[in-house]
């Protein structure tokens, strides 16, 4: 789960990582509320879950509250790479000396957590791998052994910092980043900038913050930063529902039996020539209820014009499954014709009940290739 | 011969009393896995169906000689009875439990490392040898006993291709479901070790998805090291970036990890990859001349 700027600032802030005085507003009246609230120069920045928001107008420097409220007019539905505005973080404006960059990531490869380092900061920090790789400072941690002093030392050294303040400060915030990033089961946490002021003080000036969904039971406080308005209205749906689905942009529902499967499934109506309106995980279990809240949620999509049920019976059974198509078909009103191809565990009984029942936009094909085809045949 | 499951495997299932782990342990034992014993803390003393129920691992270890665990603790408690049965001697640990925080594994995957323990999973179907034992939630009866090893980081994509390995008249040496989470318990790279130090396995079929590069490194290792045959497959080509697709381990994230880079780091190596589950089994079965 992405977090806002502001909510991974939050974090930052209980953890002591130093960050700016600033509020949330979601109207232009509450972006003047805050910035006189907080007094002087702000920086009216949009909340969104992407990158660019500079370039897209999405950050604005104010000196009076009367500009605060004509910024935040408007920046709010300004629609930055596909993410709409609806929430401003006013912050106190900062005057910036330096623009250092710090992150720490979960190196799924190395299977250690990753600290980077570099003075450079203030860029995409590919653009420093590529260009000036010896300004980065890599580091990995040892889960069991946990961070040491001495890794934040070799980080700020390595990286050439040399004011003793700074190097005090920094030391000392990546120490907080490492607990933070721990304690909150972080995958991503990155400050770019961490900037120096001119009168020597560090600060993040920015987060980017990005927290494991296995994990989110153990922290009902960050679970419940989610913004379900932000995501794609048929995916909050599913999630509402418990089914597992992403959007995708074309004709063809999709369902399928098990993550790996799926997203076979969704290869092979590519292959056939169809475009996939998602991906839609039925999980391991896939009783009637199931299928039932699957079905709702792809035919919510007013594009699906043919609907892919793809499932190998394992725990799974498919005579259940065929009786939840049954079911979902009584409950809900579906008007796009349903390919439905079974295999493994009680198919033969599933393919049965289906066939006897023989609801009229049903079809039942043998393999997955078959029914791939059929359903883009029948979308086309 | 076969690997990580066989006829020495005594299974210890940890959650044996829960709905799932009594379900699955009884049917692993019905398919002739040897299972001797079920882990529920305050349990101790119960059976279910004969198979006695022990308060810790150290019993059941001490008591029926279990060399092998299968978990099906929920994520919150998971963690807590893998390091229990690593502590206890058991040198196989195979997690069925899906959900557990990927912090937990960075922790788990580096422990085990130290202690030379096996681990499948978590978030995976386990392991099957047929004809020999079963742990984990594969079903056994679409599988036939072969030469061809099969390793997945998914369920019902391998019984897929598993599926149509058996109607073009090819069987198993061993199917193993290393699972779909970040960080597992053995990569790719450690399960191709074991097949190619098993005189049974004459083929290799890996069979991997988006995000990570564990596919990669398997490349280099198919191509340096592995020594038989190997075909692979890839799921996720029409993947969006920055969507978890069902396993929380398969995001393609920025440009790393996506199904083409896979295919093309694969191909450069001389495996052949097939597009579909059911391409992927014929190119084993023209490696194997099957009928």
């Amino acid at each position: 789960m992405d977090l806002y700027e502001y909510q991974g600032k939050q974090l930052f802030a209980r953890f002591g990582i130093p960050v700016s005085k600033g509020q949330l507003a979601e109207t232009p009246e509450e972006a003047r509320a805050a910035a006189e609230a907080i007094g002087g120069s702000v920086v009216v920045k949009a909340q969104v879950l992407t990158g660019g928001r500079g370039k897209a107008g999405g950050i604005k420097l104010a000196t009076t509250p009367d500009e605060a409220e004509q910024h935040a007019r408007a920046i709010l539905g300004l629609d930055i790479r596909g993410h709409v505005v609806r929430r401003l973080w006013i912050e106190s404006a900062s005057d910036i000396a330096k623009e250092y960059y710090l992150s720490l990531t979960f190196d799924r490869g190395a299977k250690q957590p990753l600290f980077m380092f570099t003075t450079q900061g203030g860029v995409e920090i590919e653009e420093v791998a590529e260009t000036n790789p010896d300004a980065l400072v890599y580091l990995h941690v040892d889960p069991l052994e946990g961070f040491h002093p001495w890794q934040a030392r070799r980080l700020v050294y390595g990286a050439g910092v040399t004011d003793p303040s700074e190097q005090k400060q920094i030391a000392s915030i990546i120490g907080k980043l490492y607990e933070t990033f721990v304690s909150c089961d972080a995958m991503l946490c990155e400050i770019n900038p961490l900037i120096v002021t001119p009168d020597g003080e560090v600060r993040a000036l920015d987060s980017k913050f990005t927290v494991d969904d296995n994990a989110l039971y153990r922290h009902p406080d960050i679970a419940e930063m989610r913004d379900n308005e932000a995501a794609d209205p048929l995916e909050a749906l599913a999630r509402e529902k418990n089914v597992t689905y992403v959007k995708l942009d074309g004709e063809v529902g999709v369902l399928g039996n098990g993550a790996g499967l799926s997203m076979s499934t969704v290869d092979v109506v590519t292959f056939a020539g169809g475009r996939p309106a998602n991906f839609c995980d039925l999980g391991g279990g896939g009783d009637a209820q199931g299928v039932v809240d699957a079905l709702s949620v792809i035919t919510r999509d007013p594009q699906v014009r043919s609907i892919f049920f793809n499932i190998f019976g394992g725990i799974t059974r498919c005579d259940e499954v065929a009786r939840g198509i049954l079911q979902a078909l009584e409950q809900i009103e579906i008007t796009a014709p349903i390919v439905v191809r079974l295999d493994g565990t009680n198919s033969e009984e599933g393919r049965r009940i289906l066939v006897d029942a023989a609801p009229p936009g049903l079809h039942v094909e043998p393999t997955m290739l078959d029914a791939a085809r059929r359903a883009v045949e029948l979308a086309a | 011969m076969a690997i990580i499951v066989d006829n020495d495997t005594r299974l210890v299932v940890q959650g044996l009393t829960g709905s799932e782990g009594r379900f699955h342990g009884l049917r692993n034992r019905a398919y002739g896995t040897k299972v001797v014993a079920g882990v529920t803390p305050g349990k101790g003393g119960q059976d279910v169906e004969g198979v006695p129920v022990f308060d810790t691992v150290a019993e059941a270890a001490a008591r029926e000689g279990a060399n092998t665990a299968m978990v099906f603790v929920p994520a919150p408690f998971a963690a807590d009875a893998i390091y229990e049965a690593v502590d206890a001697g058991i040198v196989t640990v195979i997690c069925i439990t899906e959900g557990i925080p990927a912090h937990e594994m960075l922790r788990i995957h580096t422990y085990i490392r130290s202690k030379g323990v096996t681990m499948l999973g978590p978030n995976c179907p386990g392991a099957l040898s047929p004809g020999k034992a079963n742990v984990g939630i594969i079903p056994a009866e679409i599988f036939s006993e072969g030469s061809i090893g099969l390793v997945s980081r998914s369920g019902t994509l391998t019984y897929q291709i598993g599926h149509e390995l058996t109607q073009l008249g090819l069987g198993n040496s061993t199917i193993v479901g290393i699972g779909g989470d970040p960080v597992v318990g053995s990569s790719f790279i450690d399960v191709l070790g074991k097949f190619r130090d098993d005189p049974q396995t004459e083929y290799v079929v890996m069979v991997g998805e988006i995000g990570g590069d564990e596919e990669e490194k398997a490349a280099v290792f198919i191509e340096a090291e592995l020594g038989k045959p190997a075909v692979a497959y890839i799921a996720g080509f029409t993947a969006p970036p920055g969507k978890t697709m069902g396993h929380a381990g398969a995001i393609i994230s920025g440009s790393s990890g996506t199904a083409q880079a896979k295919k093309d780091a694969l191909e450069a190596r001389g495996i052949q990859v097939g597009t579909t589950p059911t391409e992927t089994a014929q190119l084993v079965a023209d490696l194997a001349g099957a009928p």
